[in-house]
């Protein structure tokens, strides 16, 4: 085995050598400009771009037209926002989305707030989903647009996205779905999902950083989009710039090898993600599971370890690659807002570990990681005055605490 | 972000860790922080004449909290009660090389130092 272990792979994922291997005659050979109409370099830019077009397509059971080029799910996911919200300012004026979702639709949508929409922001429940009949009750005559994710970041849980399609499509409302974490990992099918919008990205799937897409459906209904980069009319007017031709490659490489092994690596996955879940929670008490337990996709668990402050926790454990939901691993001095719309205390917040098994991650290397998060936690424990407290019986929550 | 040498070897080896029974009358315990808040620190100090002979401390925090507290106990040692209270948060920001976002750890170690000293001095009867 190798240090470090990469077990964050929520963040973004190593590229398969397949991937690479598909992406490097793009640089050298093959480099043309696939908006060049006029000679053969940028015949091949083209048709490799529209083969990796197939593929992306593939994965979400959409059309190759349907398939819009970005920079990656933060650009797919404000096009998608403030593309509708410009384009059918006539129809409305609401938005419905969520609390949990990637700040790149929440920030969005306060900015779209400033500039007069309504946005609804929809509570979560315990586990961390919505309830569809909440969304339903927020319909409004102005409502334009329902934006929910289908996998969470943080919790990897799985929205009922089918159901939240199925309403949206009942009301003509547009449903966009950040499906960033999804895609690849959980079969996704924008039809029986009724989605009109969904965003995804090539890193989360072993592909390359830099680049995204967006569905836009063509049919029932035809949807329009405001572009947000105005230039020489790429990708059907919505979103101007010269392509980037390998990146896209690879991540039609990425989306052709992720539908060939789903199946078996979720299985895998699951696998590898209950020994670690069972391995850590055998080995310490007061260890709790954020998100829903089985609504969730295959490569996450997301665990508070009571008493114990993630980042410190996280600083013993510098030869893996995690993330945690604490204040001090953030650009914010808040705990993560996910895990709070969960209702789970700030405290636990605070101690909470991401953990993201992917393609590479091996069962020596999950065996490794319950091993050494066992011995940090009790170390970190024995040093914990609220460890102490809770064995001495102190009620925690009435002591009288001296805030700064 | 990377730690300073200085914190990581607090954090690995972090001096003075553990709990002096708590009604002794010698022990003054200062516990600062809050659990929502991600740190708190206790920090104990045993005092003899006015002079700091001992000190222990417990924290639940993030690494630079760790070592600030770890770091305080080192330097409270054999120094009077009076010499303590004039620990400066910005002697262990300088000393542990915290960053900016870190600063508020120190701020609670000194804190803390006081608070265990003015618990020690209420039950003492001597403020």
């Amino acid at each position: 085995m190798n240090l470090p272990v990469y077990m964050d792979n929520h963040s973004t994922t190593r590229v398969d050598p397949k991937v690479v291997e598909e992406m490097l005659p793009y640089f050298t050979s093959y480099f043309g400009n696939a908006a060049s109409r006029n000679h053969s370099f940028g015949w091949d830019a083209d048709k490799a771009v529209e083969a990796a077009r197939e593929r992306l397509a593939r994965i979400i059971n959409a059309e190759s037209r349907e398939i819009i080029f970005t920079s990656g799910a933060t650009e797919s996911n404000n096009l998608a926002l403030k593309g509708v919200a410009e384009m059918y300012v006539e129809k409305g004026n609401h938005i419905i989305t969520q609390v949990t979702e990637h700040r790149s639709v929440l920030d969005t949508a306060k900015r779209l707030e400033k500039s007069g929409m309504n946005v609804t922001y929809l509570p979560v429940d315990k586990d961390g989903l919505v309830n569809p009949d909440d969304v339903r009750k927020a319909i409004t005559d102005r409502t334009v647009l329902i934006s929910i994710m289908l996998v969470n970041n943080e919790i990897g849980v799985i929205q009922p996205v089918e159901e939240i399609g199925r309403i949206a499509k009942e009301r003509g409302i547009l449903f966009h779905c950040d499906a960033t974490q999804g895609v690849g990992k959980i079969p996704v099918d924008v039809h029986s999902m009724g989605i009109d919008l969904l965003s995804y990205t090539a890193h989360k799937l072993y592909g390359p950083k830099g680049v995204g897409a967006l569905y836009v459906r063509r049919k029932n209904p035809r949807v329009r989009l405001a572009p947000m980069m105005d230039g020489g009319g790429h990708e059907r007017g919505m979103r101007s710039g010269t392509l980037n031709v390998p990146g896209i490659a690879g991540f039609g490489k990425a989306c052709e090898i992720a539908m060939e092994v789903m199946a078996e690596e979720s299985a895998r996955l699951i696998y590898l993600r209950e020994k670690l879940r069972n391995g850590i929670m055998d080995s310490l008490d007061e260890v709790s599971v954020n998100g829903h337990l089985t609504k969730r996709m295959p490569g996450n668990i997301n665990l508070s370890f009571a008493y114990v402050e993630g980042e410190s926790l996280l600083m013993g454990l510098r030869e893996i690659a995690l993330s945690s939901g604490s204040a001090c691993t953030s650009a914010t001095l808040e705990p993560s807002y996910v895990l709070q719309a969960l209702g789970v205390s700030a405290e636990l917040a605070h101690s909470s570990v991401r953990f993201g098994l992917g393609r590479f991650n091996t069962e020596e290397e999950v065996d490794y990681v319950i091993k050494r998060v066992a011995e940090t936690v009790n170390r970190l424990r024995e040093m914990s005055p609220l460890y102490e407290m809770a064995k001495a019986g102190v009620d925690m929550k009435q002591f009288k605490w001296k805030k700064d | 972000m990377p730690y300073s040498d200085e914190v990581i070897d607090h954090y690995n080896n972090p001096r003075n860790v553990g709990s002096f029974e708590k009604g002794a009358k010698d022990v003054g315990t200062g516990i600062v922080g809050a659990p929502e808040c991600g740190d708190v620190m206790k920090l104990q100090l045993k005092i003899d004449n006015g002079v700091i002979v001992d000190a222990k401390f417990k924290t639940f925090g993030c690494g630079s909290a760790i070592a600030s507290s770890s770091l305080a106990t080192e330097w409270v040692k054999g120094k009077t009660v009076d010499e303590a209270m004039e620990i400066k948060n910005t002697e262990i920001v300088e000393k542990l090389q915290l960053p900016p976002v870190k600063i508020h750890c120190s701020v609670l170690a000194e804190d803390a130092i006081k608070a265990a000293i003015e618990d020690y001095k209420n039950r003492n009867g001597k403020e």
